[in-house]
């Protein structure tokens, strides 16, 4: 019926990778590891924290610095190739004791691997909420980095626009993910309903814009001598 | 014609002092106009969630809005006669709604649509406006979540009926809300604090997690 | 990756067809009935020394294109958009946050709100996600219930595509069909779980309910019937010259950027690269089951739309074999720790009387730990990372979401392209925002 390109490929797994199987019956603690976790405390000897293997899931934790390196590696490597970022995230426990866990979770496409990798960060005042940014390897980490900076306050060193995404710029009751930050927000409705009011909604509808995204060097010149001299467009 | 009057006495907002002096003539133009109004509504579907989806069903070919004058979707406010609010509105979304209901011309109504749009819903959290009504007027709520099309037949139907009982000589009727100077809202403080106190589900976590 | 590209086309060759009816024809046709994709045009800069202002363009958040709420400014030079700057967040309503406040199952309803186009499968993730916490197994008449509940919700999502985006390029006909071939998956699952849009469909554990007498022949009927409407939309856009004049060539992700954005699904598959979470990390047995899976090779908003066609005929196929294997037996596990017992065993076994006041009024509690169960939505790969740290409630909830990050790529995509183009490839990702935004 339809005589169209639609190649249909057995798929581009390597050859020795394992045939997938939905995983049954999975123990709560232990059971294989990823062989990638005993590859990286091989490869990063100091900076592999401990790995534990819960409901058949692999948790390599490692050390804050040393995260950006190990990811590439795992990235580069040809017996690893991470070559897909699923998800970064960052997980606060009720018990303040506990440390802020920031969570990559990474899938090697050609060996149908999936492994997680959780850098711990104390909420000792003295641990900086910071971490590396992993765009330089994945571009999509682009906006995942950007919403967890948002929920949880996690800085992202190198990412290149960290900004907030999901709530508004102006917004300053918090990061709304942790667990100090109350269900219904600090403030009462009406305030809050009154500072979402008072935003205007064409404020990043403006040139202004472009400086953010590191492109106000491509303008044109006459033009980026307006904008600097205080002139507003686009409202 | 087969032109019989309706009953206005239970129009809420009219002002008694105006209507004593009309004449036939206005209450039959009243029913022309209305009687047309009513008939060819023109929808801005503000579509943010899950109500958008029934509402495209509704449009769709089996439930057909296009029986009740409807279906000339209109995305742009400025030609359009009902704000139909489909969908949850959270707080970075509450100065586009007040901005589209501004652009839209009069005479204009409001449904809003769902749950969500008339009360917060299931979202009582730091994110989501509690009810649309503390924005901007509304005329039919349709409750559910999502309403189903049938559902929300029955509130247009709703606003038909409405339409169909205004007067000219009312002129409250077209009058724009201005918001408070001092707060920068539509209705009192109070009243928006009061509307959306928690309700049912828990809001607190307790160490223990219950 | 070249952007040219040649395509048959039926209905482009002009004339009259058989009927008599006059055929319409593209403005890019070649003598035999192909359409070539245009060269782009020369930069303007080399074509006049003009030093133009570029000129900002703001789509959104309230644009029947944008598919929700999402804001797009745009750097024009000319008609050509320079830079793409997304806003989103317009739609955030704090799931994740409210699912630290309720129980696993309470929290099943947030599921279907989120991503509003593929409720029933939002609502098997989670379960499936929620049972690795729980560390129980589901009964094999489960897993295939489960089976046809995630493949009608790919049927109807990607329904749900097809009719907006041939709105967005200019073709309604395609959405009146589409919309019927939903409501018929809607009278499915209200017969089954009682809601049209929102079902709530799954328990950890189980199901909400088994399905009614004669829902099979039903759903043997659908199966049998629907790919008539696929081979009728098929007909109608495939080698229509207009669609594939609108479609080809636009927004073009090789399979390396595909997968280094982090595109995932249809978006990926288009790039050429297989990956199916279905087929490369399988749940629900799904490696039990003869479906292929349509790999596209240019990466373009057109090889979406076939890839999306092919997955309509693959889902009837694959629905067509859990069909047939449907076993007998019970639906929910016999795990009373997480199930409610039957109500009379409730009544009458002190046992099962203590798991369900325990479970009523506190709800079931998982062991410590954590996980993450990804399955392949009609977007991509949707995730949900649950951790728990002993009590009924979990300690964070994190959607996985896939058009977020298919999303996060549109800026590339639309570099270099036209305006108009651009409603065409934001229409390819297949964008919802609940999900976007959460």
């Amino acid at each position: 019926m339809s005589g169209t390109p639609i190649v249909v490929i057995p798929g581009s797994a390597a050859p020795d990778a394992p045939a997938p199987a939905t995983p049954r019956h999975l123990p709560n603690r232990g059971g294989p590891a990823n062989p990638s976790a005993d590859a990286l405390k091989a490869k990063f000897a100091g900076a592999v924290q401990r790995v534990e293997v819960i409901w058949g899931e692999t948790s390599v934790y490692v050390e804050r610095l040393k995260l950006g390196e190990m990811v590439q590696w795992l990235h580069d490597d040809p017996s690893q190739r991470y070559d897909y970022l699923s998800d970064v995230t960052a997980v606060e426990y009720r018990d303040p004791e506990q440390p802020i866990e920031v969570v990559w979770h990474l899938r090697s496409l050609p060996y149908r691997r999936f492994l997680r990798l959780k850098v711990d960060l104390p909420l000792d005042g003295k641990t900086p909420l910071e971490v590396p940014s992993v765009w330089g390897v994945y571009k999509g980490a682009d906006w995942m980095e950007r919403e967890c900076y948002d929920m949880f306050g996690i800085r992202f060193a190198g990412h290149p626009d960290l900004r907030r995404i999901l709530m508004w710029e102006q917004y300053h009751e918090g990061f709304p993910l942790r667990k100090d930050f109350p269900l219904r927000g600090r403030f009462s409705r009406a305030e809050q309903l009154r500072q979402a009011l008072a935003a205007n909604p064409e404020a990043r509808y403006s040139m202004e814009e472009l400086t953010v995204a590191q492109a106000f060097e491509d303008l044109p010149e006459a033009m980026r001598k307006r904008l600097l001299g205080g002139e507003r467009t686009g409202e | 014609m087969g032109l019989t009057a309706r009953p206005s006495d239970n129009l809420a907002r009219q002002d008694p002092s105006a209507g004593a002096g009309e004449s036939w003539v206005a209450t039959r133009l009243d029913f022309l106009v209305n009687w047309g109004r009513a008939g060819s509504l023109w929808p801005m579907p503000f579509g943010t969630a899950c109500c958008a989806i029934e509402f495209m069903a509704t449009a769709a070919s089996r439930f057909d809005l296009a029986r009740f004058g409807m279906e000339r979707m209109s995305f742009s406010p400025r030609q359009a006669d009902v704000l139909i609010c489909a969908g949850r509105v959270p707080f970075k979304l509450a100065p586009v709604l007040r901005r589209i209901w501004q652009q839209m011309p009069q005479p204009k109504w409001c449904i809003s649509m769902g749950a969500c749009a008339s009360s917060g819903g299931m979202f009582d959290n730091y994110a989501v406006v509690q009810g649309i009504d503390t924005i901007i007027p509304v005329d039919v709520y349709v409750p559910g979540c999502p309403p189903r099309p049938e559902g929300l037949l029955y509130g247009i139907l709703m606003l038909q009926e409405k339409v169909k009982r205004e007067r000219m000589s009312d002129t409250s009727l077209r009058n724009e809300m201005d918001p408070d100077p001092k707060s920068g809202l539509y209705i009192p403080a109070q009243a928006i604090d009061e509307l959306s106190e928690p309700f049912g589900n828990s809001v607190h976590q307790t160490r223990s997690g219950l | 990756m070249s952007t040219k590209r040649t395509v048959n086309v039926a209905l482009g060759t002009s004339g009259l067809d058989e009927q008599g009816r006059p055929r319409r024809a593209p403005l890019t046709m070649n003598e035999g009935g192909t359409v070539t994709t245009l060269e782009p045009p020369p930069a303007l800069e080399d074509a006049l020394e003009l030093e133009g202002e570029h000129m900002l363009i703001n789509i959104g958040p309230q644009h029947p294109a944008t598919h929700g709420v999402l804001r797009l400014v745009l750097e024009l030079d000319g008609e050509t958009v320079v830079r793409c700057i997304p806003h989103i967040g317009y739609l955030h309503c704090g799931f994740e946050k409210i699912g630290e406040y309720r129980q696993y199952n309470q929290v099943i309803p947030w599921t279907d709100r989120e991503d509003y186009l593929n409720s029933i499968g939002n609502n098997v993730a989670f379960a499936l996600g929620a049972e690795r916490l729980f560390g129980i197994e589901i009964t094999p008449r489960c897993t295939v219930l489960r089976v046809i509940a995630m493949e009608l919700s790919r049927i109807i999502s990607h329904l749900v595509w097809l009719g907006t985006t041939c709105i967005d390029i200019g073709a309604f006909t395609p959405f009146l069909w589409a919309f019927e071939q939903r409501e018929r998956v809607y009278e499915l699952l209200e017969r089954w779980v009682g809601a049209r849009l929102t079902t709530s469909a799954t328990r950890v554990g189980g199901m909400a309910a088994d399905i009614p007498a004669g829902w099979m022949d039903q759903l043997q009927h659908f199966i049998k019937t629907f790919p008539k409407t696929v081979d009728e939309i098929d007909r109608v856009l495939t080698t229509n010259g207009i669609w594939v004049g609108r479609t080809v060539g636009l927004g073009v992700m090789s399979a390396d950027e595909a997968v280094n954005y982090g595109l995932s699904g249809p978006m990926v598959r288009a790039s050429g690269v297989a990956f199916d979470v279905r087929r490369d990390f399988p749940y629900l047995d799904y490696e039990t089951y003869d479906f292929e899976i349509p790999v596209g090779t240019n990466g373009d908003v057109y090889d979406r739309f076939l890839v999306r066609m092919e997955e309509l005929r693959q889902s009837t196929r694959i629905l067509a074999q859990a069909a047939t294997r449907l076993p007998d037996g019970p639906v929910n596990s016999d795990d009373h720790r997480v199930v409610l017992p039957p109500k009379s065993k409730a009544m009458s076994d002190m046992e099962s009387m203590i798991h369900h006041f325990k479970q009523v009024m506190e709800g079931p509690r998982p062991p410590l730990g954590e996980s993450y169960v990804a399955v392949e939505s009609p977007k991509g790969e949707k995730g949900y990372y649950m951790v728990s740290d002993g009590t009924a409630k979990p300690v964070r909830w994190r959607i996985r979401p896939p058009s977020f990050v298919n999303l996060s790529a549109i800026g590339k995509m639309v570099e270099g392209h036209l305006l108009s183009d651009v409603i065409a490839i934001n229409a390819s990702i297949d964008i919802v925002m609940g999900e976007i935004d959460r």
